[in-house]
């Protein structure tokens, strides 16, 4: 059954200068799959389009059935698309309860205080200290904060842009290992990652862009060598990608 | 010095301090300097009026003052409609205006420029529709009582202060503890973000003019009533309310209210020690001093 089906997106900043140029994918319900790409390849914005928060120019997003495309991210989020911005993710001036506390009012009002009981149960560093601030968080742990956040209202699929930005060695080892637990609990994740080794090694699926399109859509175990990661990157198989 | 410079500051900080909190959330959450909320002031006393004068037509008993205040029962009701009405203005001039160039995503100085232009038109057609004779709530006189320590006041004056210390808490509390508030505090922070958490933006920017316009009204009523009416009282308290909304520190609903408090206090005691003259460079000289000595006020944050 496909959780995450894209036809066709063209999206950017300018309708005449689109930044995402003509991509189709889909993504299975429970599947993990990264998105790669060079700089300014249009990952992010690409993603960022899916999620509501980049105008589409052309093309179509469906959310399980559901045409959500150019829907504005507030009514993606109750159409249960969970997206994490690469940075300011969290609200930082507001405490880590009240972070999980916003999210939850999409849920019935018998359910919140319970969702927000589960998060903090798979998030144990947040659970520790719910009242602090959440602009006093580590790094790692703010990406757990933005996780714990999206993953509140038990979305359909979750995206996250880039969710090792910025981070140390060990922190990144850290979300990943959040991750995958997402991963294996059933979500289906949408990954944006640079760091490809991390990437591969959480999902099953890699779809690569380059300028805008997609270059190669295949399991990871093909890109493992890196050569033709390699290759993508430095544009050499552009020209004959699929589809 | 006389201690009545304590009283008169309270009083006027009231004002001050109401019409800053709407100020310092329209500042604060749909980032720009809102130039037309003085003229709310004086839209929501003069609406207010209006809807008085309607009642008093309907039934005179309305309008006899009940002791020890210098009103009837048909301001308080007045008031409620005054409220719903210069919401009304504000969110028509949201939907017409601010609301268009914001779809189109105009520069903040755009907009504060649109906000000028329409403070101006809003001002000129209060003159035009009122003329600018000032108008009163009330023709009763009231007779100020000792409080103590050579301080005075009317009823009037302290039911005002009492109002504002209600509604200071009530807001507050509003902003602390319930999911509007909290909504309100993070598309303060982050619009985008506050999208990406399901928070209806939109929805948070009508609740945010509701709220303003309704502390406008009720904070150019309580002008009205101590002083007068006049098509100019917003306009002349633009300056203090932008003061007090710095100085509180963008945002924080108690730095408004503490920022019009000071405000207010300082004027009245430069009436005593320098002379009334130079009551309104008060708030330039407040503002430009907190602008170069401490920016984000005294319960803001820094950035914001």
């Amino acid at each position: 059954m496909t959780a995450l089906a894209v036809a066709d997106l063209q999206a950017g900043y300018d309708p005449d200068l689109p930044i995402v140029k003509g991509v189709s994918f889909g993504i299975s319900k429970g599947e993990a799959v990264c998105i790669l790409g060079p700089n300014g390849a249009g990952k992010s914005t690409m993603i960022k389009a899916i999620a509501g928060l980049v105008p589409c120019f052309g093309g179509t997003v469906r959310l399980g059935q559901t045409d959500v495309t150019g829907l504005p991210s507030h009514v993606l989020v109750r159409n249960g698309m969970g997206f994490v911005p690469q940075t300011e993710n969290i609200f930082t001036r507001l405490t880590i309860i009240e972070n999980l506390q916003i999210a939850s009012q999409l849920l019935p009002k018998s359910e919140r205080a319970d969702r927000i009981e589960a998060m903090l149960e798979m998030f144990p560093d947040l659970a520790a200290r719910p009242n602090e601030l959440a602009g006093a968080l580590s790094g790692g742990q703010r990406q757990m904060l933005a996780a714990a956040r999206a993953l509140l209202t038990e979305p359909q699929v979750l995206m996250l842009d880039e969710p090792s930005a910025g981070l140390s060695p060990k922190l990144v080892g850290q979300v990943f290992d959040t991750l995958r637990r997402i991963s294996e609990a059933g979500v289906t994740l949408v990954l944006v990652e640079q760091n490809v080794r991390a990437a591969l090694a959480l999902t099953k699926r890699a779809l690569v862009l380059v300028d805008g399109k997609l270059a190669h859509d295949g399991p990871t175990e093909t890109l493992h060598d890196g050569k033709l990661l390699g290759e993508l990157f430095l544009g050499h198989r552009a020209a004959e990608a699929a589809p | 010095m006389n201690p009545q410079a304590i009283i008169d500051g309270l009083i006027s900080g009231s004002t001050i301090g109401l019409g800053a909190i709407g100020l310092t959330l329209t500042y604060s959450i749909l980032r720009f300097a809102n130039f037309t909320h003085g003229d709310f002031l004086a839209w929501g006393a003069y609406l207010t009026l209006t809807v008085a004068g309607v009642l008093g037509g309907l039934a005179a008993g309305l309008g006899a003052p009940v002791y020890p205040f210098s009103f009837g029962w048909g301001l308080p009701l007045a008031m409620f409609g005054g409220v719903l009405l210069t919401v009304a203005l504000t969110l028509g001039l949201d939907r017409i205006l601010f609301g268009k160039l914001r779809a189109r995503g105009a520069d903040a100085i755009i907009i504060v420029m649109a906000s000028f232009g329409a403070s101006m038109a809003l001002r000129s057609l209060l003159e035009f529709i009122f003329t600018a004779k000032p108008a009163y709530f009330t023709k009763a006189l009231q007779i100020a009582k000792p409080l103590g320590f050579g301080m005075r006041a009317t009823p009037d004056q302290l039911l005002v202060i009492g109002l504002t210390a209600v509604l200071v808490v009530m807001l507050h509390l509003l902003v602390t503890r319930s999911a509007t508030g909290r909504a309100m505090r993070a598309v303060s922070e982050n619009p985008s973000l506050a999208g990406v958490y399901g928070v209806d933006v939109d929805k948070v920017i009508r609740v945010t003019w509701i709220i303003g316009a309704g502390m406008a009204c009720i904070a150019g009523v309580m002008a009205g009533l101590l002083v007068q009416i006049r098509p100019y009282m917003g306009f002349d308290l633009l300056l203090p309310l932008f003061s007090a909304a710095i100085l509180g520190g963008i945002g924080s609903i108690p730095g408004a209210m503490l920022g019009g408090l000071m405000i207010g206090l300082a004027e009245a005691f430069a009436v005593q020690i320098v002379g009334a003259e130079w009551r309104a460079a008060i708030s330039f000289v407040i503002l430009v001093l907190v602008l170069m000595l401490r920016p984000q006020g005294l319960f803001g944050q820094k950035g914001v």
